[in-house]
């Protein structure tokens, strides 16, 4: 049995930020993966897939985008690299190929069992992903026998899918880039629209993450925003990184002939069925998504000079069918596979620690879990707006490490 | 059920003449008690676990009358002081009496009281004072279903088309945002665009 401080569990950049603002401040730590640095990045992820953000605003504590293509989009295997070398300069203490199977609360701190050995500690760092597995609906048991049923872990590239086509299950990030890929591969694609973020790629010329960390939305901070469970369930923004820093929308999918239907809410008897609420949905959408652009717009007004931005436009409003289907009947052979791109969630299958609430989600307030020296890292709008962010890393892990630290510090005394 | 929960839906005068003072805005909705209980809700989620119910007579022909009353809800039989009755009966050119609305006339009805009432709690949780909403609403059907004509036309609506007018002190796209929140947190809006099993026993 070892013992030590501090054990952060996950080499991603969550844990690699907390593991640079444990060194500085000397708290004696390590990192355990059950893979290598950034092992989901490199192994859960399809092969086209790039950041949704761009290059600059990949920022860790110490460290800024220093390339030569600041406004591009990062491959996995670039973004795996990016976070190796980040590692190797800090000197973070990673323990790779190790994976916990149980972490359980002592009287004075915490056991982490690994499939190579336990260790004690005051303090942990559960840094282990807001997306480490898919999530399905229950009512994908209805689905006929004979029709293939992915989650976007299993998904690589469209040549993997058998011939027929595509029925893709969510429209949010994952969403929308696998229907324009697939649909490109010259399937049938048919995707299922509930509630979705619409954002643009660029405007008026700039990203569209540019203005809300310009504009300092991403600092908005989980104790200054009025419904804080809302935003955190918020799906991902429709955003694809493409180095022609492309917008993918329902029109440009509409136009590139993928057919839109309501989000699926039934599969019966092999028919599945679709909202007549996706009229509805695209319109929340629209209007959130012109709200952001009015306050753009608002924001260039009165900051008074403009560094070379385009003038105010606004996009066209979502086109859908007078009368989207209702209904489909998954027996007929227009359907051969279903990709559920549903949203994603935690695992907290190895913590034996009451932190869970009803849901299964984490109970934490800003990351400071409700049982003293636990923390936890990279959730959506945990601290701030850009907590789940790559870029949101470094603030929530110096707010975290000076707080862990004054705990370790009172634990000792 | 804990008393709180009982109470949580009830009208408190005092809070509405407070809110509608601070905001300048008054549509008659009672915000500070519904996000109260909204509140109150998400940390006991059996109470809000609902039973709604009516009860309905033939009368004669395709006439009826329903009978609405009591409900379940926050942990407890709720009671009301009065019972409502709604009827319903067939068209003339059905070669019904026509005593009454048509239950799919009843069904607009239900789609048209749910949405305005959304309308008006939305504005009041957003500053918005209201002057007047106005809702009128259509409904495609092609009666070869009902009839049993063709077995490929459904029985109940084609679609359903709903337009507001809105008089309220507010932008063109606030006021579609309410309209489109109103859409997204109603219960009769869902069960028309959703499906809903439905059982149905015989005594």
């Amino acid at each position: 049995m070892k013992h030590i401080a501090t054990v952060v569990i996950g080499a991603g950049h969550c844990g690699l930020a907390m593991s640079k603002q444990l060194l500085d401040r000397g708290i004696d730590h390590v990192v355990l993966d059950r893979g290598k640095v950034a092992n989901s990045w490199r192994t859960q992820r399809w092969d086209s897939l790039r950041l949704l953000t761009p290059n600059w605003q990949s920022r860790l504590p110490g460290h800024a985008y220093a390339g030569s293509d600041p406004d591009g989009y990062m491959t996995m295997p670039e973004l795996a690299g990016h976070l190796q070398a980040y590692s190797d300069r800090v000197g973070a203490p990673v323990e790779t190929d190790t994976t916990v199977l149980r972490v359980n609360a002592t009287s004075d701190g915490y056991i982490v069992d690994t499939d190579r050995g336990s260790w004690t500690c005051r303090s942990v760092v559960v840094a282990s992903g807001a997306c480490a597995v898919p999530v399905v609906p229950a009512l994908s048991s209805g689905l006929p026998a004979g029709i293939a049923s992915l989650n976007p872990f299993a998904y690589r590239n469209p040549q993997q899918l058998r011939p027929g086509g595509v029925m893709i299950v969510g429209a949010s990030a994952t969403g929308v880039q696998l229907a324009r890929e697939i649909r490109a591969s010259g399937r049938d694609v048919l995707l299922c629209v509930g509630e979705h973020v619409r954002l643009p790629r660029l405007y008026r010329r700039r990203d569209i993450n540019w203005w809300m960390d310009a504009m300092g939305l991403m600092d908005v901070r989980h104790d200054e925003i009025p419904d804080l469970e809302r935003a955190r369930r918020l799906p991902s923004a429709q955003l694809i990184g493409t180095p022609e820093r492309e917008t993918v929308d329902l029109n440009t999918l509409r136009d590139a002939g993928v057919e839109i239907v309501g989000r699926l809410v039934a599969l019966d008897g092999g028919e599945a069925k679709f909202s007549g609420a996706l009229a509805n949905h695209c319109a929340l959408a629209d209007l959130k998504m012109n709200r952001l652009l009015d306050s753009i717009d608002a924001w260039v007004a009165a900051s008074g000079h403009d560094h070379g931005f385009g003038p105010p436009h606004r996009f066209e409003p979502t086109r859908l069918d007078r009368t989207p289907r209702l209904g489909l009947d998954l027996r007929h052979g227009r359907i051969e596979t279903i990709i559920w791109a549903t949203g994603f969630r935690p695992d907290y299958s190895w913590l034996d620690v009451p932190v869970l609430d009803r849901k299964g989600r984490m109970r934490h307030s800003g990351g400071i879990v409700a049982s003293r020296g636990m923390y936890v890292m990279g959730l959506p709008f945990m601290r701030r707006r850009k907590s789940s962010f790559i870029d949101g890393a470094a603030a929530d892990a110096r707010d975290l490490a000076d707080h862990m630290l004054s705990f370790l510090v009172r634990a000792a005394a | 059920m804990t008393v709180t929960a009982k109470h949580l839906f009830e009208r408190n005068e005092t809070m509405t003449t407070a809110l509608s003072t601070s905001q300048g805005v008054n549509n008659g909705v009672n915000v500070a008690a519904l996000l109260g209980a909204r509140e109150a809700l998400s940390q006991m989620p059996e109470a809000a676990a609902f039973k709604w119910r009516a009860s309905c007579e033939w009368i004669q022909g395709t006439h009826s009358r329903s009978t609405i009353g009591g409900f379940f809800g926050l942990g407890a039989e709720q009671s009301r002081t009065k019972t409502f009755s709604v009827e319903a009966d067939h068209p003339e050119v059905f070669a019904s009496e026509d005593t009454a609305p048509t239950p799919v006339e009843l069904v607009l009805a239900g789609l048209a009281g749910c949405l305005t009432a959304g309308v008006a709690a939305v504005a009041q949780n957003r500053g918005i004072q209201l002057h007047s909403v106005k809702a009128s609403l259509e409904a495609e059907m092609d009666i070869q279903g009902i009839l049993g004509i063709d077995d490929e036309v459904r029985n109940g609506f084609s679609a359903v088309h709903v337009h507001f007018d809105i008089r309220a002190d507010a932008s063109r796209d606030e006021i579609a945002a309410l309209v489109a929140q109103s859409q997204k947190r109603s219960a009769v809006f869902d069960i028309i665009t959703n499906p809903t099993a439905v059982h149905v026993t015989v005594g």
